[in-house]
């Protein structure tokens, strides 16, 4: 089953307008009717009737499974992203180039292991529920160089920081979302090596950086949550991203047709 | 949206479901209470908070946010006097590199950020409460509890590598500890955001931790300085390898990476395995790594993979057993953790 729009028009030719992958309450119903078989993750369901017709003022958060199949699909999509990218890293010119013991190889195969596991957890769990194979759009991103000249495209390290960052970010201003507290322990329990990635993809770029001010509130405030109350003082607080802004980023990453609408989730 | 068809499949998951929420009975006079003046779109989300409070309680008794948030202030006056007192001992700022000194005072203002961050947390609305207030005399980072036993790191404040190895300790509790307390804000979701962006700062300050014992105190790039494959307690990966067989300090720091209480559990309920699980939500991660057929990936070490992928969560309990070795009994900090 997939809840994606066909990314071409029917005699073939690209579809005209940018396409999304709905991750929002509205796929919840697409897929009430589906057996959950295997599904691992807490996805409890509404009735049949249901499906069929969608109340339009439930759009938005909801109910335990409704909405968490929304915000694990989001999470989904991101560890794709990340996966894809990391595998991709494996086949490039700046990778292959490493020796068979340096740091930089042994940290670049641990975090294509552990974004692989994260993406195949989700897709396991989430089962039928699951949005469809993503494809990356990394044009921007030169896999034969370790840092990319300034205003040019990026390095290996540089987006790898990037999509760390974005992950810790991500997650983070998605907990409020999860419905159910089983669901928000296992996002818990991926973020926080997310966390580890970054801290040690941004000291390989510069020492010491684990935490710097555009990540964590290290020597200025700003707001304690996405879109949320400010301090004016530094609280080292991680500064989370709303979806929205997430996939603002995300999306450069992502071709046509694969774009995430996370409208949904408010 | 018919919320009686909707806890009658929530029963086909969880059978249990009408006794986590005491009764049918409760939970429709909680939503009748609400009803009427709510429009109908209000009413999923009334049921999402009393089934947030049904599974968030349904392994251990629910911690309400307020004792969360005094609690999380206890770990965080923990982690900051720690590094208040170390970093200004020139015994430890002399045994490290420019690069980690400089590392280690940006954690030491994070953690005293989160410190007064708490505290304000705690005396706003709406909970309008006086913070927990330990004395830095409460602390003994020796492990000895002001004199109660041996000490278990009795050079920690003059030692950089026992300071370091002390400080990883720490770290990796306290990102357990707010990952095992999470389910426990979801009541107040403000609360709940900024407590993950704590948590996600404390898992980046155990990782540089471990890059910095992993590339060693005198080395100003640590972080290009491989690990050494077995050897994770003096050569640990910036993540949590299986155990990282005991942690830095074997037989003193086990607790650290081993199981909470309840240790095991099913896919319904909320559990504190040790860090070397292998299984989240029933699926083996160690079995969809190998099925994903990685080129060089061999068996064992994508179980070893499939433990780093995941950190797991650790109970209030267990948290705050680890945290009195460094206090000093007797003392209103050792009760509070009691």
């Amino acid at each position: 089953m997939s809840d994606t729009i066909p990314s071409t028009n029917s005699d073939g030719s690209p579809a005209a307008k940018p396409l999304h992958v709905p991750i929002k309450r509205r796929s919840f119903f697409m897929y009430a009717g589906a057996t959950a078989g295997a599904t691992a993750l807490v996805l409890a369901g509404c009735s049949k009737e249901e499906s069929t017709n969608p109340a339009p003022g439930l759009v938005n958060v909801g109910p335990t499974g409704a909405n968490d199949l929304g915000v694990l699909n989001y999470a989904y999509a991101l560890e794709q992203l990340e996966a894809a990218f990391y595998t991709q890293v494996k086949e490039g010119a700046y990778y292959k180039a490493l020796g068979a013991t340096s740091a930089e190889k042994q940290i670049l195969d641990d975090l294509q292991y552990h974004e692989v596991a994260h993406r195949e957890f989700f897709k396991a769990a989430l089962g039928s529920n699951a949005i469809r194979a993503l494809e990356p759009e990394f044009g921007n991103i030169d896999f034969g160089v370790r840092e990319g000249a300034a205003g040019g495209k990026l390095g290996v390290l540089q987006a790898a920081k990037a999509f760390e960052d974005l992950g810790v970010a991500a997650y983070n201003g998605a907990g409020k979302f999860i419905q159910n507290p089983l669901n928000l322990l296992l996002a818990g329990k991926i973020v926080s090596v997310e966390a580890r990635h970054a801290s040690l993809i941004r000291d390989l770029l510069a020492e010491g950086t684990f935490v710097a001010d555009d990540v964590v509130q290290v020597t200025t405030g700003g707001p304690i949550v996405a879109g949320g109350p400010s301090s004016a003082t530094p609280t080292g607080l991680e500064r989370s991203k709303s979806p929205a802004e997430v996939v603002a980023i995300a999306n450069t990453f992502l071709k046509e047709g694969s774009k995430l609408d996370v409208s949904g989730l408010v | 949206m018919n919320i009686l068809n909707l806890l009658s499949d929530i029963e086909k998951v969880d059978p249990e479901v009408f006794d986590r929420l005491d009764s049918r009975r409760r939970v429709f006079q909680h939503l009748s209470g609400l009803g009427g003046k709510l429009a109908a779109a209000a009413v999923p989300l009334a049921l999402g908070a009393v089934l947030n409070k049904a599974y968030a309680g349904a392994t251990a008794t629910q911690a309400s946010v307020l004792e969360v948030l005094n609690y999380a202030l206890l770990l965080e006056h923990l982690e900051a006097n720690f590094y208040n007192l170390g970093m200004v001992n020139t015994s430890i700022t002399g045994g490290l590199s420019a690069n980690n000194v400089k590392a280690l005072n940006t954690i030491r203002a994070d953690e005293n950020n989160h410190v007064i961050f708490l505290r304000g947390v705690i005396s706003a609305a709406p909970f309008s409460s006086t913070p927990v207030n330990p004395a830095v005399s409460d602390f003994d980072y020796t492990g000895a509890q002001g004199g109660a036993r041996a000490a278990l790191f009795p050079d920690v404040l003059s030692n950089a590598a026992t300071f370091l190895a002390v400080a990883q300790a720490l770290e990796d509790t306290g990102v357990r500890a707010y990952k095992g307390s999470a389910t426990d804000l979801m009541a107040n979701k403000t609360v709940l955001e900024a407590a993950l962006n704590i948590h996600s700062v404390e898992a980046r300050h155990a990782a540089r931790l471990r890059t910095m014992r992993r590339g060693g105190a005198l080395t100003d790039r640590a972080s290009l300085v491989a690990a050494v494959p077995g050897s994770a307690s003096t050569s640990p990966k910036s993540w949590v390898t299986g155990r990282d067989a005991n942690g830095p300090a074997p037989g003193k720091t086990d607790a650290v990476y081993g199981p909470g209480t309840p240790a095991t559990g099913t896919a319904a309920t909320i559990f504190f395995p040790a860090e070397d699980n292998l299984t989240q939500a029933s699926a083996n991660i160690a079995t969809l790594l190998n099925s994903a057929a990685i080129a060089g990936l061999t068996s064992p070490n994508a179980t070893l993979a499939a433990s780093e992928a995941f950190d797991e969560p650790l109970d209030m309990a267990t948290v705050k057993a680890i945290a009195r070795n460094f206090v000093r009994t007797g003392t209103p900090t050792f009760a509070l953790l009691s």
